[in-house]
C-alpha cells in the first residue's frame, strides 16, 4: 500500500507549503496531486495524511466527493462529456458514439493504452454553446463528431 | 406591449475604480444603507436582501471576517457568471472589496467551479492588479478552485468545501454571517451581486430602485439556451414577462421553459404570460426552452438524475427522495407501477420540501411537480 | 452566564439557557421526540430528519437537534404536519434498510424498528431494497459490519473520528451513491481500528455488531470431553442485567453464577481475582520503575508508566504512538493473567489436563476478542483465554437456554481461585485501577491504608475526561525511604480522545506523573463495547454506582490482603516480578502502522 516515491512526497511537501498545512488548504493540495499524477493514489493519501496530520479516512472521504478527484488511476486523460439537458438537446448523442468508437470503449472505461478515460459529467455552464466536455482541466465547447475526432488526436500526439 | 426593457446594467460600461471611489468617499455604514435603499436582493436564485446581509455582517463583533465571491455556477442552463467574470472582472472584483470595506473583512476568495479552470491565468492576473492597489483598507483576494459539486453552490456548502470538508450544508441557524469559514463571519454573495453592487455605487440607489418591480429591484442576468435562435445571456429588467423573452430570442414552436434552471419550475404555454420576478416565476436567470418535438419525460428524468447525483447525500429526505422519485416515475413509465402511486411521490415531494437540510433538497420537488401537472397525459398517462 | 428564555412547547411553558437545543427544550418539558442520528454522546449531525418539529415564524420544519433556542419560540411537536414528514423520511430509510428483523442481532432492541413500531408502518410506502447490496465484513476478531443495514445517521463516525479520535470510517462518494464505510472501504480488520466496539454500542440498527462466538462455546460445553471455564469481570455483572429488564446499575452478580453453572460452564471464576493479581505485577513494577529512575538514575526507564488492561488502549498506542510502547505496563490485562493461571496453576489444583480446559471470559469489550486471538498469549503453553465474550452475547446464550436471571438462586464464585478483593472490583469504572493501584502501593511503601474514608479515593472518581491526584509519600517503611516526600503524581483518563491528549503532552515532554491509567472506552470498562446496548451519561453513571457500591460491600478491599492472592504467590509465583510471574503474567507490544494494519 505504501509506495511513496520521492518525487510524491517532495511535491506533496512543496504543495503543502505553498498553500499552507491548516486543514482548509486540504481541497487545493487534492487538486493539485490529482493535476499532477492523475489521481490521488493510496500513498498520495499517506503522504498527505502524514504532512497535513489529517486521518487517511477523512482525506478519502473528501476526494470521492469530488466528481474531478480521481482516486484510482483512470489513464492520462479523462474526458467528461456533459450529459444534461441544454448539452443533450444540442447533439450530445452524437458526441457519445463518436467518441466510443474513436477510443473502442464505453463510458466508464478507460482505453487500454491507459491514455483515455470516457466519464459523464453534469453541466459545466456552457449551456449556449454545447456540447461540451473537460479534458483534464480543460474545457472544450461547441462540439461536433469532427471537432471531438481533432481533438483526440492532439491529445494522442501529445500536443494538448 | 413588450416588457422587454434591455437595460444594460451590469452588463454596461463601466469605469474601473469608479466603484472604488465611491465606495471609499462614503463610510461603511453608509455603503450598506444605499444597497439597502437600491432594493438589490441576491443573484445568486435565494434572493435575500443584499444590503441587510451585509448589515448583520458587519454588525459582527469578531474582528476576522471573510469575504466570499460564490462562483461555483452550476445551476443547468445558467452561464451568465462565465460571462462576467472573462467579459466584466473588475467590477465583480471591486464589489468584493466594497464588501470588505462595508463589513470589515479583510480577506476575499473567488470560490471558482473546477469546470471553469480555463479562466484562471487571466483571472489571477486580474486580481494581481486589484491586491497590489493601495486601498484604504487591508484587503486581499485570492481563488479557490472547486473540483466538481453541484452542491458546493449553497453558501454553507461552498463554506465547508473551503473549509477542507465534503461540501455539506450546515444547519441553519447560525448563519454563514456569524459561523462560516474557520468559524468565522462570512459573506457570501453571487458573482452577480458583486457586480451589480459596483454599478450602483456609481450610479446611486435611486437609480437602480426605479428599475424592475416593487419586490423585485433592477434588472437580472438571463441565461438563455435551448430550443432558441439566439442563445446566450441577456440583461433585462425584473417583471419581464417569460412570453416576451422567447420571442426576444427567437424560440419557435416552444412546448415548456424551464424558468429558474433545474431547481425552478416548468412553465408551460398557458402560463407564459406571467412575469419573472421574486414571487412570480423564479428569477434565478437560467431559462431552459424546449420545443414541441420535446420529450418531457425525458427531460424530467434528466433533471431527476442530476440530483440524485448532486445531492450531498446527508440528509434522509434529499438522498433517498430524489432517488425514489426518479425510480418511482421509471417505474410507472414501465409499468410496475401503476399511476396511483404518483399520489405517494406527491406527498413524498411535501415532505422534502418541509424537512431538507438544504435548499438542494427542498427545490427537487419543484421541476418534478410542475412537469408532472403541466404534461400528465405525456408522462403519466401513456 | 447563559440567559434563560421561556419556550412553549405543545402548551407547555419551559426555560433553557440560550444556545441549548430545541430538543433539550422539548426533554425539560417532558415533551418525547423521536431521534435517529442524535445521541447525547456525539455532536450534532441533523441529518435524518426524524426529529423534526414545527417552530412558529420559520418556514419549514426543523432538526430540533440541532435548532438553537435564542428568542423565546413557540414549538409544536404533534401536529398533522410533523408526523407526515417525520413518518415518510422513515419510511424512506426503511425503504433502503435490507435485512430481515428475525435473523438481526438487533432484533428486540432497534431503534429503527421501534420508530417503525410507534408510527404504524403497515407495508413499505415505497419499493423496498429487495437485495443485498454489500458484503458482511466479518474479517474482525472484534466487530462485524453489515453495511445493508447503515441508514446513514453517522454516528459511527461521529464517534470514531469526534469521539475517540481513532478515525476508522468514512463518508465517500456523494449523492445516492454516498456510503457510510471503513477507509479506502477497507475491512475494518485491515485499518487502525482499536475495536474498542463504542461504534457498536451507538449505531442504531444492526449495521454494526460484535463478532460471536457463542456456537463455539455451546459445542464446546456440549463436548464431554472438555471442561470449560468461565471468568466474569465487574461491568458485566453491574450490566448485564439491562438485558433481562433491571435497572441499569442492579447488581445481578450472584443469580449470574448460578445462570452460568447451569448453562454447562464447568466452573464460575471472579476475573476480580487477576484485577488484584495485576495490581500485585503492576505496583511492584512501578516501584521498580520509580526506584530505577529516583535512586539508579537510570535514564533510559519510561516515566510516566501507563496501566495496559484496556486492549483497545493497548493497540491505540501501538498504532499512533508505537515509539512509546515502553511506557506502557508490561503487566497483561487481568483476563489474559487470569488465562495463563488458570491453565497452569488452577488446572493442576483441580486436577484438569490443561489441554483440555477452555477459558472464557465474560467481559464489558469487544476488544478482548482481539486480545486473547494475540500470537503472543499463549504463555500457559496452550492458548491462555479462548474466547472472549460480550455482556450482550452472554445474555443471549443464557435467554437461548431459557435461563432468566429473575429465577436464579444467588450462588457464589467458586473457591481456589474464587474471589476478588473490592479492589479488584472497581476496575471497571474509570479510575478504578488507579484506586485500587494506589490502595496497595501506598499501603506498601508507608505501611499504612491510604488516608481517605473508607478507602475511596474520590480525586479519581467519577466521569471528568481526565483526572490527576497527587499523593505525598510520608514517613514511609525504612526499605523504601528513597521515596520519603515524593509527591505520587498520578492521573486517569478515559475515552481515546483524552488518551492523545495525554500522549501529545508526553511528546511535547510536559507530561508530569508518575503512573497514568487509560481506559479506551468512556466511563472505562463500563462502558465498553461488549455492554449492553443503550450507552448515554446516565446509564454509565448507575453502572459505576453499583460497582462502587459492591466494593464497599466486600470485605477485604485491597489486593494485597486477598488471601488467596497471598497463597497464589507462595505457592506457585513466588513473589511479584518473580521470573515465574514475568513468564505467564508480563507480555509485549507490536508497533503497527499509523494509517493501516500494515502500512
Amino acid at each position: 500500500m505504501d509506495c511513496r516515491t520521492g518525487a510524491l512526497v517532495s511535491f506533496i511537501e512543496r504543495s503543502v507549503k505553498d498553500h499552507g498545512a491548516g486543514r482548509e488548504n486540504l481541497l487545493p493540495v487534492l487538486r493539485d496531486v490529482n493535476d499532477e499524477f492523475g489521481y490521488v493514489s493510496g500513498s498520495a493519501l499517506i503522504e498527505i495524511s502524514r504532512v497535513m496530520d489529517i486521518s487517511i479516512g477523512e482525506i478519502h472521504g473528501v476526494a470521492t466527493f469530488y466528481s474531478f478527484i480521481n482516486v484510482e488511476n483512470k489513464g492520462s486523460y479523462v474526458i467528461r462529456l456533459c450529459k444534461t439537458i441544454s448539452c443533450d438537446m444540442k447533439g450530445k448523442e452524437k458526441i457519445e458514439k463518436t467518441l466510443e468508437r474513436e477510443l473502442g470503449i464505453k463510458f466508464g472505461e478507460t482505453s487500454s493504452d491507459g491514455l483515455f478515460r470516457l466519464e459523464y459529467s453534469n453541466c459545466m455552464g456552457m449551456c449556449d454553446k454545447g456540447p461540451a466536455m473537460l479534458v483534464n482541466n480543460k474545457l472544450f465547447d461547441s462540439l461536433t463528431p469532427e471537432s471531438v475526432l481533432d481533438i483526440v488526436s492532439e491529445y494522442r500526439r501529445k500536443r494538448l | 406591449m413588450s416588457t422587454i426593457k434591455e437595460k444594460k446594467v451590469v452588463l454596461g460600461s463601466y469605469t474601473a475604480g469608479s466603484g472604488l471611489k465611491a465606495a471609499f468617499a462614503m463610510k461603511p455604514q453608509e455603503v450598506i444603507q444605499l444597497l439597502i435603499d437600491s432594493g438589490l436582493r441576491g443573484r445568486g436564485g435565494a434572493g435575500f436582501p443584499t444590503g441587510l446581509k451585509w448589515r448583520f455582517a458587519a454588525n459582527q463583533k469578531e474582528p476576522v471576517k471573510t469575504v466570499i465571491c460564490n462562483a461555483d455556477e452550476g445551476e443547468p442552463g445558467t452561464f451568465k457568471d462565465r460571462v462576467l467574470l472573462t467579459e466584466h472582472i473588475e467590477k465583480v472584483l471591486e464589489g468584493m472589496i466594497i464588501a470588505g470595506y462595508a463589513t470589515g473583512a479583510a480577506e476575499g476568495f473567488i470560490y471558482l467551479r473546477g469546470e471553469y479552470a480555463f479562466m484562471l491565468p487571466v483571472l489571477e492576473s486580474e486580481i494581481e492588479k486589484f491586491n497590489s492597489k493601495k486601498l484604504p483598507f487591508s484587503f486581499k483576494i485570492s481563488v479557490r478552485m472547486g473540483a466538481g459539486a453541484y452542491v458546493c453552490g449553497e453558501e454553507f456548502a461552498l463554506i465547508e468545501s473551503m473549509n477542507g470538508n465534503r461540501g455539506e450544508p450546515r444547519n441553519k441557524p447560525p448563519f454563514p454571517v456569524q459561523k462560516g469559514y474557520l468559524e468565522k463571519p462570512t459573506l457570501v454573495n453571487n458573482v452577480e451581486t458583486f457586480a451589480t453592487v459596483s454599478h450602483i455605487l456609481v450610479n446611486g440607489a435611486d437609480w437602480f430602485a426605479q428599475l424592475g418591480t416593487d419586490k423585485s429591484k433592477g434588472t437580472k442576468l438571463f441565461s438563455i439556451s435551448g430550443d432558441v435562435q439566439r442563445p446566450g445571456v441577456y440583461e433585462f429588467e425584473l417583471g419581464v414577462r417569460l412570453s416576451d423573452i422567447l420571442e426576444f430570442v427567437g424560440a419557435e414552436n416552444t412546448k415548456s421553459v424551464q424558468v429558474g434552471g433545474f431547481s425552478g419550475v416548468n412553465v408551460a404555454k398557458d402560463q407564459f404570460d406571467r412575469p419573472i420576478a421574486f414571487g412570480e416565476l423564479p428569477p434565478g436567470g437560467s431559462i431552459i426552452v424546449f420545443n414541441k418535438d420535446r420529450n418531457m419525460l425525458k427531460v424530467l428524468k434528466n433533471i431527476l438524475e442530476f440530483f440524485e447525483e448532486e445531492s450531498c447525500g446527508q440528509c434522509t429526505p434529499c438522498r433517498e427522495g430524489s432517488y425514489q422519485l426518479l425510480k418511482g416515475l421509471e417505474m410507472i413509465e414501465k409499468g410496475e407501477k401503476s399511476v396511483r402511486y404518483y399520489k405517494e411521490l406527491v406527498t413524498l415531494c411535501e415532505v422534502m420540501k418541509d424537512s431538507a437540510k438544504c435548499g438542494l433538497g427542498q427545490s427537487v420537488p419543484n421541476p418534478f411537480l410542475s412537469i408532472i401537472e403541466n404534461f400528465k397525459d405525456e408522462i403519466l398517462y401513456r | 452566564m447563559s440567559e434563560m428564555i421561556k419556550v412553549n412547547i405543545d402548551g407547555i411553558d419551559v426555560e433553557v439557557e440560550s444556545g441549548s437545543t430545541v430538543l433539550s427544550a422539548c426533554e425539560k418539558a417532558g415533551v418525547k421526540v423521536p431521534v435517529l442520528c442524535h445521541h447525547p454522546d456525539l455532536n450534532v449531525a441533523g441529518v435524518c430528519r426524524i426529529c423534526l418539529v414545527e417552530i412558529e415564524g420559520v418556514g419549514a420544519l426543523q432538526a430540533s437537534c440541532a435548532y438553537p433556542v435564542t428568542q423565546p419560540m413557540k414549538i409544536k411537536t404533534k401536529t398533522d404536519r410533523v408526523r407526515k414528514a417525520r413518518r415518510v423520511n422513515l419510511d424512506l430509510i426503511l425503504a433502503e434498510h435490507y435485512g430481515d428483523c428475525y435473523t438481526c442481532s438487533r432484533n428486540g432492541n432497534c431503534e429503527l424498528r421501534k420508530l417503525a413500531d410507534e408510527y404504524g408502518v403497515d407495508k413499505f410506502r415505497f419499493p423496498h431494497v429487495q437485495a443485498p447490496r454489500y458484503k458482511k465484513d466479518t474479517k474482525s476478531f472484534s466487530i462485524i459490519r453489515d453495511q445493508d443495514k447503515c441508514i446513514h445517521c453517522k454516528r459511527c463516525i461521529r464517534t470514531c473520528i469526534d469521539m475517540q479520535k481513532v478515525n476508522v470510517y468514512e463518508t465517500a462518494n456523494k449523492g445516492h451513491a454516498v456510503e457510510i464505510q471503513v477507509a479506502l472501504n477497507k475491512s475494518i480488520a485491515d485499518v487502525v481500528c482499536i475495536n474498542c466496539g463504542q461504534c457498536v454500542n451507538r449505531c442504531p440498527t444492526g449495521a454494526l455488531w460484535t463478532q460471536d462466538v457463542s456456537d463455539q462455546v455451546w459445542e464446546d460445553i456440549e463436548n464431554p470431553d472438555l471442561f470449560v471455564i468461565m471468568q466474569t469481570a465487574p461491568s458485566p455483572r453491574a450490566a448485564i442485567g439491562e438485558e433481562f429488564g433491571y435497572a441499569p446499575g442492579t447488581r445481578v452478580t450472584k443469580r449470574l453464577n448460578a445462570a452460568m453453572r447451569r448453562a454447562g460452564f464447568d466452573r464460575v471464576l471472579d476475573t476480580n481475582f487477576a484485577a488484584d493479581l495485576t495490581i500485585m505485577e503492576e505496583g511492584t513494577e512501578l516501584l521498580e520503575r520509580l526506584h530505577k529512575a529516583i535512586v539508579l538514575k537510570d535514564k533510559k526507564v519510561k516515566i510516566p508508566m501507563f496501566t495496559s488492561c484496556s486492549p483497545g488502549w493497548v493497540k491505540f498506542i501501538e498504532h499512533y504512538y508505537p515509539d512509546y510502547l515502553d511506557h506502557l505496563s508490561s503487566c497483561k490485562s487481568p483476563q489474559q493473567m487470569y488465562g495463563a493461571i488458570i491453565k497452569t496453576y488452577y488446572a493442576e489444583k483441580i486436577g484438569v489436563d490443561p489441554s483440555k480446559i477452555r477459558t472464557v471470559a465474560l467481559m464489558p469489550c469487544s476488544a478482548k476478542k482481539y486480545e486473547c486471538n494475540r500470537p503472543e498469549m499463549c504463555d500457559s503453553g496452550y492458548r491462555d483465554v479462548d474466547y472472549g465474550l460480550t455482556t450482550r452475547e452472554m445474555a443471549m446464550m443464557l435467554k437461548e437456554a431459557g435461563l432468566h436471571l429473575a429465577d436464579m438462586p444467588l450462588e457464589e464464585f467458586d473457591p481456589v481461585l474464587g474471589e476478588g478483593s473490592g479492589a479488584g472490583m472497581i476496575f471497571g469504572a474509570t479510575g478504578g485501577v488507579m484506586e485500587a493501584a494506589i490502595r496497595t502501593v501506598y499501603e506498601l511503601v508507608t505501611g499504612r491504608p491510604v488516608p481517605f474514608e473508607r478507602l475511596n479515593i474520590m480525586p479519581v472518581r467519577g466521569m471528568e475526561a481526565i483526572k490527576d491526584a497527587t499523593l505525598k509519600l510520608e514517613n514511609v517503611k525504612e526499605e523504601y525511604k528513597w521515596l520519603e516526600g515524593v509527591e505520587l503524581k498520578v492521573a486517569v483518563a478515559h475515552g481515546t480522545a483524552n488518551a492523545k491528549i495525554l500522549m501529545e503532552q508526553l511528546i511535547e515532554g510536559k507530561l508530569d506523573y508518575h503512573f497514568i491509567e487509560i481506559m479506551a472506552c468512556p466511563g472505562g470498562c463500563l462502558g465498553g463495547g461488549g455492554q449492553p446496548i443503550p450507552t448515554t451519561p446516565e446509564i454509565r453513571l448507575a453502572r459505576a454506582k453499583a460497582i462502587y457500591q459492591e466494593d464497599e460491600d466486600i470485605v477485604i478491599r485491597k489486593s494485597h490482603e486477598n488471601p488467596l492472592i497471598i497463597k497464589l504467590y507462595n505457592e506457585f509465583l513466588g513473589k511479584p516480578g518473580s521470573h515465574k510471574a514475568h513468564d505467564l503474567l508480563h507480555t509485549h507490544y507490536t508497533k503497527r502502522g499509523r494509517y493501516f494494519v500494515k502500512d
